[in-house]
């Protein structure tokens, strides 16, 4: 690893404990200028943790971390002018108005022309309109884009993310993820965590699979999905007695041992090719005349990652 | 030296930022502190008229005239609500967070809520004083004597805000504002406030003597020349005193602790 002016965050051997337990216990990451990273991981792997450590609201045990080339221990004051930080409230004023809000940021940012940049990033989030209405009666899509907005006033060179679309419906979440693409399309380095592999998928460059407070894995979405078996297939049966048949059928098409789910007539497998897996899915199905309900190709969920991962210790 | 000067004058500024962030409150939600202000006067017509009738000042005089000084002093202890309520708030919803991330200087968070708080609690005064003027309240001591008072409600109000500020940050959940509530209401009522201590039994007649309250209540009636039986206790005699003496250990208690509190919220 180095600290070179190509590298935006970089963090080496961090770790922190609360009341004894560890939470993040020798985190490693290093994210190129540019470059968004997804921090993904389940409830409690130390995603926040490295987050507020990044960010400076906390101090770490041990090791280092330098973000826009500045050491977030020895110079908290020049990571906090590089820096955006967009948490997982919608950490807003609810009394004051959007504008207000954005304004008293940017002057408490040292920003010459407040108004101008509140105006700026109104217009820029959809937020021009809301006039003197508190940001307490927004809806939580406006809130959290107001939220968006604060974070950004400095331009930071790194933008944090703490799970940006957590409780957002739909339609709000892929206004974020809009959101975030076109920041990066103007050069910002984003680390966001996230607990959706969907979301990861979608938005990151790079991928860094956290738990129990240390990097597991890391790589490209594209790298990650093919070293943890790619698409899955579900078959749902009609009768339950043919769950052992589509299970050895399943057998044969997939990678690795069929998992099925009595409960709700399902079976699961991880394929290669997915195409030609349900091409002798199908075949193989109608020559033992078996009725599926349901047939579905989609991506491994947060929890099969994990299982493939952690060897099913997690 | 320049440097130095510079960052004095962007902890000025910013100080400011935060100060004017809750005067923008009050007048965005004006409903909410027209409320605050008129609760002690429904507190003062309660009392000056409901209950009033009934108590007869051992050593005589206007009952009202003895209320006043307690009302004044009420409202300032009040205020810990309001500090408490701005400060658990802010570190509840990530508002705190956000000024620890970005680059403004750490002192004004506090010293700015101590600017809104403090005018807020003038606004307060005053609308009390007008309130007492209008129920039949004088001072009867001179301007300097009366100021003198006013200083002193001030410097409780003063304590308060450190109390309040550490209690926020301590607890950090704004819903608990009414256990706080609760907790202030017995501080208001165990001491000279409503009736005086001389008419309780003896041994809650000592711990309303000794309440902090009670110092700038008895200090106060003696500055506004208001009636107070002059009882003979310690307290009682040193009233001014008493009155400094208790704010002033108040903040030297919680203003570091609320100081320490707020560095290690980085732990």
């Amino acid at each position: 690893m180095s600290d070179s002016p190509g590298t935006a965050v970089l963090a080496e051997g961090l770790r922190k404990s609360y009341r004894g337990s560890a939470a993040l216990d020798g985190l490693d990451l290093d994210v190129p200028a540019g470059a968004v990273c997804g921090l993904l991981g389940p409830n409690g792997a130390g995603k926040t943790t490295t987050v507020r450590i990044l960010s400076t609201l906390l101090r770490a045990d041990a090791g280092r971390a330098l973000v826009a080339g500045h050491d977030v221990a020895r110079d908290p004051a020049g990571v906090r002018r590089s820096i955006g930080l967009v948490g997982q409230h919608a950490a807003v004023d609810e009394q004051l108005s959007g504008r207000q809000n954005l304004e008293m940021f940017a002057r408490l940012s040292h920003l010459g022309a407040a108004a101008r940049r509140a105006d700026e990033l109104l217009a820029r989030f959809g937020l021009a309109d809301t006039g003197r209405k508190p940001a307490g009666r927004y809806s939580g899509g406006m809130r959290r884009r107001l939220d968006l907005a604060a974070g950004l006033i400095l331009r930071p060179k790194v933008l944090f993310l703490d799970e940006p679309t957590t409780g957002l419906d739909p339609g709000a979440r892929n206004e974020m993820w809009d959101a975030v693409r076109d920041l990066v399309a103007g050069g910002t380095t984003v680390l966001l965590t996230t607990q959706y592999l969907e979301e990861a998928d979608r938005l990151a460059d790079m991928i860094c699979v956290i738990d129990h407070g240390r990097v597991i894995a890391r790589g490209t979405p594209e790298e990650l999905k093919s070293r943890l078996g790619g698409d899955r297939i579900d078959v749902v049966v009609r009768e339950r007695r043919d769950l052992a048949a589509v299970t050895e059928i399943l057998a044969k098409v997939g990678l690795a041992e069929p998992r099925a789910e009595p409960a709700v007539r399902r079976v699961s497998v991880p394929v290669e090719e997915r195409v030609a897996a349900l091409g002798d899915l199908t075949r193989a199905l109608r020559e033992r005349d078996i009725a599926a309900e349901d047939i579905a190709v989609r991506r491994p969920t947060l929890d099969e990652v994990f299982l493939t991962l952690t060897g099913g210790r997690s | 030296m320049t440097a130095m000067l510079g960052r004095l004058g962007w902890a000025v500024a910013d100080t400011w930022t935060i100060t004017r962030r809750d005067l923008t409150h009050w007048v965005n939600q004006p409903a909410q502190i027209v409320i605050g202000l008129l609760f002690p006067v429904m507190i003062v017509l309660m009392f000056g008229y409901l209950f009033g009738g009934a108590v007869a000042l051992p050593g005589g005089g206007d009952y009202r005239e003895f209320l006043m000084p307690g009302m004044f002093a009420m409202t300032m202890l009040f205020g810990i609500e309001t500090t408490f309520a701005a400060v658990a708030g802010d570190a509840a919803k990530g508002v705190t967070d956000r000024f620890r991330s970005i680059p403004m200087s750490g002192s004004a968070v506090v010293a700015g809520r101590s600017v809104a708080d403090l005018l807020n609690s003038v606004l307060g005064l005053a609308v009390m004083v007008v309130c007492g003027l209008a129920v039949g309240w004088r001072f009867h001591e001179g301007a300097g004597r009366a100021a003198a008072a006013f200083a002193l409600l001030l410097l409780l109000r003063f304590a308060m805000l450190w109390v309040g500020i550490w209690l926020g940050l301590v607890v950090g959940r704004p819903e608990m504002l009414a256990a706080i509530q609760i907790l202030v209401w017995p501080l208001t009522f165990v001491s000279n406030t409503f009736v005086p201590p001389e008419t309780m039994p003896a041994w809650l007649a000592a711990v309303a003597q000794w309440n902090p309250l009670s110092a700038t209540v008895a200090a106060i009636r003696d500055l506004f020349g208001n009636p107070g039986p002059a009882g003979a206790s310690f307290a009682a005699e040193h009233a001014v005193a008493l009155a400094l003496a208790w704010p002033l250990a108040l903040i030297a208690v919680f203003a570091p602790l609320a100081t320490r509190r707020y560095r290690d919220l980085n732990r």
